[in-house]
């Protein structure tokens, strides 16, 4: 290399370098692993993604929700307590104000979501994953989604096919 | 100014039926109300006279000590928010905006509205984490530390739930206040760091298209937004009017996406997962996924519309005998800027341009304000807003012919017959000077 091509390449990096170092970002985040994350990574998506390891039956999940569900939800899913929201109905939504319930979603992996998430409303993941399937198929059941004797796990909870699907409209596409 | 631009008020020309005055008339620009000095008694339209001045007690004695964080005065104690669980009992709590007791742009923090699903969480501001992972190059955690040595922006923005204004669903008129019926929307300055800052800090896969966003309630309520928008002018928001966010409002950091429906800014925000497909969270694929005529259902609603209401005079309010009032409210778009607001004193059947109160920021609310002069006989007041976007708020009758409304009244404003109402809201007004709400 030249004198004057090594002083070139020279300048070269001197300007790359300071560009470089105006386009650094802060950086005062701390590195984390996604293994270190998972206790708060309990999100699953409609396509089965980071569904947990487990299953359960609508048999396994009537006594866990009799004695963790029903008081405010109501035997059964239906007759809730007063200001509390029933989990049962008929998947009909003639009406703007219709009820919605489960049969509304359009993906079960909503159901087993928010159950895992956010339920027993007064103790929140409290539930082992094998009692979110098993209160998950449950709820189906009731609402004759699945059949009494369908086992619900990482597999088969993403593949219900729910009353509603496929009728949602994306309101304003170009958003997304 | 010279005597020739002093017009009395009996000169302002009137733009519009029963008595609405041209705006030019509030911004001085040539038009002058009268004062009792200069145009005489006669042309006051409210000129009492007088009692004979005197000191009242409190101007003959020194006040109370100086505290270190003020409170209104004792005598604005009905200045509040409306409850709907004062008891704390496990389920939502919402807390309404009082806008028929406030004037301006900006909500005080303290009246901000709230929606919290199970309670205020007491959350130690040292110990709260941001985790943003998911389709990233490097998953990072941010303390309220890291956060707050950010390059900050601060911005204007309204923030408005997406069940606001659902009693106007009803198939006939619920009687409330503003506060009843829109309580449930209202504007602050926010401050915080740009979620496209920290976006850079962790680098996007391709692959992302949407994140979600959850908070550190015990709910873990999370919602999912095109990473479009978090890339555009989302925001983790730190500081509300300049001091902290108020614990109903997020303390200590909330997602803030200007002009999106306020259930998915998410308060306590603790992890944003960035995705190839949206979650379908409990929230968006129920509550906020409406029902419209014809056993039809929409989902991603996302924006807040173009809506305006007036505060001044409403439901709540009466006027005390004819003459000259100010009619004003509120404007503001999820789709820009406000660019008109159209007053109305005769039910929509001529309409006169409002004065706004600049500056307009976009995705905010502007103030608008119309002088009136009062007859006395019985009126009909709306307002209309257009935005920079050119959408323009739907009449009632235009918005339930394609949104519908329901078949029996409306018995509580927590009934949330559905979501996203953004009509045109009007104010009866009897010749007592009572008020009620109307179809019109």
């Amino acid at each position: 290399m030249s004198t004057r091509s090594l002083l070139l390449s020279l300048a070269l990096t001197a300007v790359l370098g300071a560009g470089t170092a105006l386009a650094e970002t802060p950086g005062l985040g701390k590195n984390i692993t996604e293994n270190d994350i998972k206790p708060w990574n309990l999100d699953v998506l409609p396509d089965g993604t980071n569904m947990p390891p487990g299953s359960g039956t609508p048999a396994q999940g009537a006594p866990i929700y009799a004695q963790k569900c029903a008081v405010c939800h109501g035997e059964k899913g239906e007759k809730p307590a007063p200001g509390y929201a029933a989990l049962v109905s008929p998947p009909k939504f003639d009406r703007i104000d219709a009820f919605k319930s489960v049969t509304y979603y359009e993906f079960a992996t909503t159901l087993f979501d928010v159950i895992r998430r956010s339920m027993p409303f007064t103790t929140p993941r409290t539930l082992t994953d094998n009692e979110v399937y098993a209160v998950s198929a449950y709820i189906l059941s009731l609402n004759k989604i699945i059949g009494e004797n369908d086992v619900m796990d990482a597999q088969t909870l993403p593949k219900v096919k729910m009353p509603n699907a496929g009728k949602f409209i994306v309101r304003f596409p170009d958003r997304i | 100014m010279s005597t020739k631009e002093r017009r009395p008020i009996s000169h302002v020309p009137d733009v519009a039926g029963n008595g609405l005055l041209d705006r030019r008339a509030l911004l001085g620009r040539g038009i002058m109300f009268a004062g009792a000095t200069a145009a005489g008694a006669g042309a006051s339209l409210t000129g009492a006279a007088a009692e004979p001045l005197k000191d009242d007690p409190w101007s003959l004695t020194m006040g109370a000590a100086t505290p270190q964080r003020q409170e209104p005065s004792r005598f604005e104690k009905n200045v509040v928010r409306t409850l709907s669980n004062p008891n704390n009992e496990p389920r939502n709590s919402h807390a309404r905006t009082p806008h028929h007791l406030l004037q301006g742009t900006v909500t005080p923090a303290a009246l901000h509205f709230t929606i919290n699903h199970s309670g205020l969480p007491d959350i130690d501001p040292e110990k709260h984490r941001l985790v943003i992972h998911g389709l990233v190059r490097q998953p990072k955690i941010f303390s309220l530390e890291d956060l707050s040595r950010y390059p900050m922006v601060t911005r204007m923005g309204f923030l408005e739930c997406g069940g606001n204004s659902a009693p106007m669903f009803s198939n006939e008129p619920f009687q409330g206040t503003a506060q009843a019926l829109h309580g449930l929307v209202s504007n602050s300055e926010w401050t915080g760091v740009l979620l496209s800052t920290l976006f850079e800090e962790v680098g996007l896969d391709p692959k992302a298209k949407w994140f979600l966003a959850e908070g550190a309630d015990s709910l873990a309520l999370h919602r999912s937004v095109p990473v479009k928008k978090g890339l555009d002018d989302a925001m983790i928001a730190l500081y509300q009017n300049g001091e902290r966010l108020m614990p109903g409002n997020g303390y200590p950091m909330r997602l803030l996406l200007p002009g999106y429906q306020g259930n998915m800014n998410v308060k306590f925000v603790r992890r944003i997962k960035l995705l190839d497909q949206p979650s379908m969270s409990f929230y968006e694929a129920k509550t906020y996924s409406q029902i419209i005529p014809g056993d039809r259902y929409w989902k991603f609603h996302f924006l807040q519309e173009v809506k305006s209401f007036i505060t001044h005079p409403s439901f709540g309010h009466s006027l005390k005998g004819p003459g000259f009032y100010e009619i004003s409210g509120v404007a503001y778009s999820g789709t820009g800027r406000i660019t008109r607001v159209m007053v109305s004193a005769d039910g929509g059947k001529s309409w006169g341009q409002a004065a706004l109160q600049g500056p307009v920021y976009p995705q905010a609310f502007v103030r608008f304000r119309m002088p009136w002069r009062w007859d006395g006989q019985p009126v009909v007041l709306q307002s209309r807003a257009w935005d920079e976007a050119g959408n323009v708020q739907p009449t009632r009758s235009e918005f339930v012919a394609a949104r519908g409304e329901t078949q029996r009244p409306v018995a509580s404003p927590l009934a949330f017959p559905n979501q996203h109402y953004n009509s045109i809201t009007s104010w009866g007004i009897d010749s007592k000077g009572e008020i009620k709400h109307v179809y019109a």
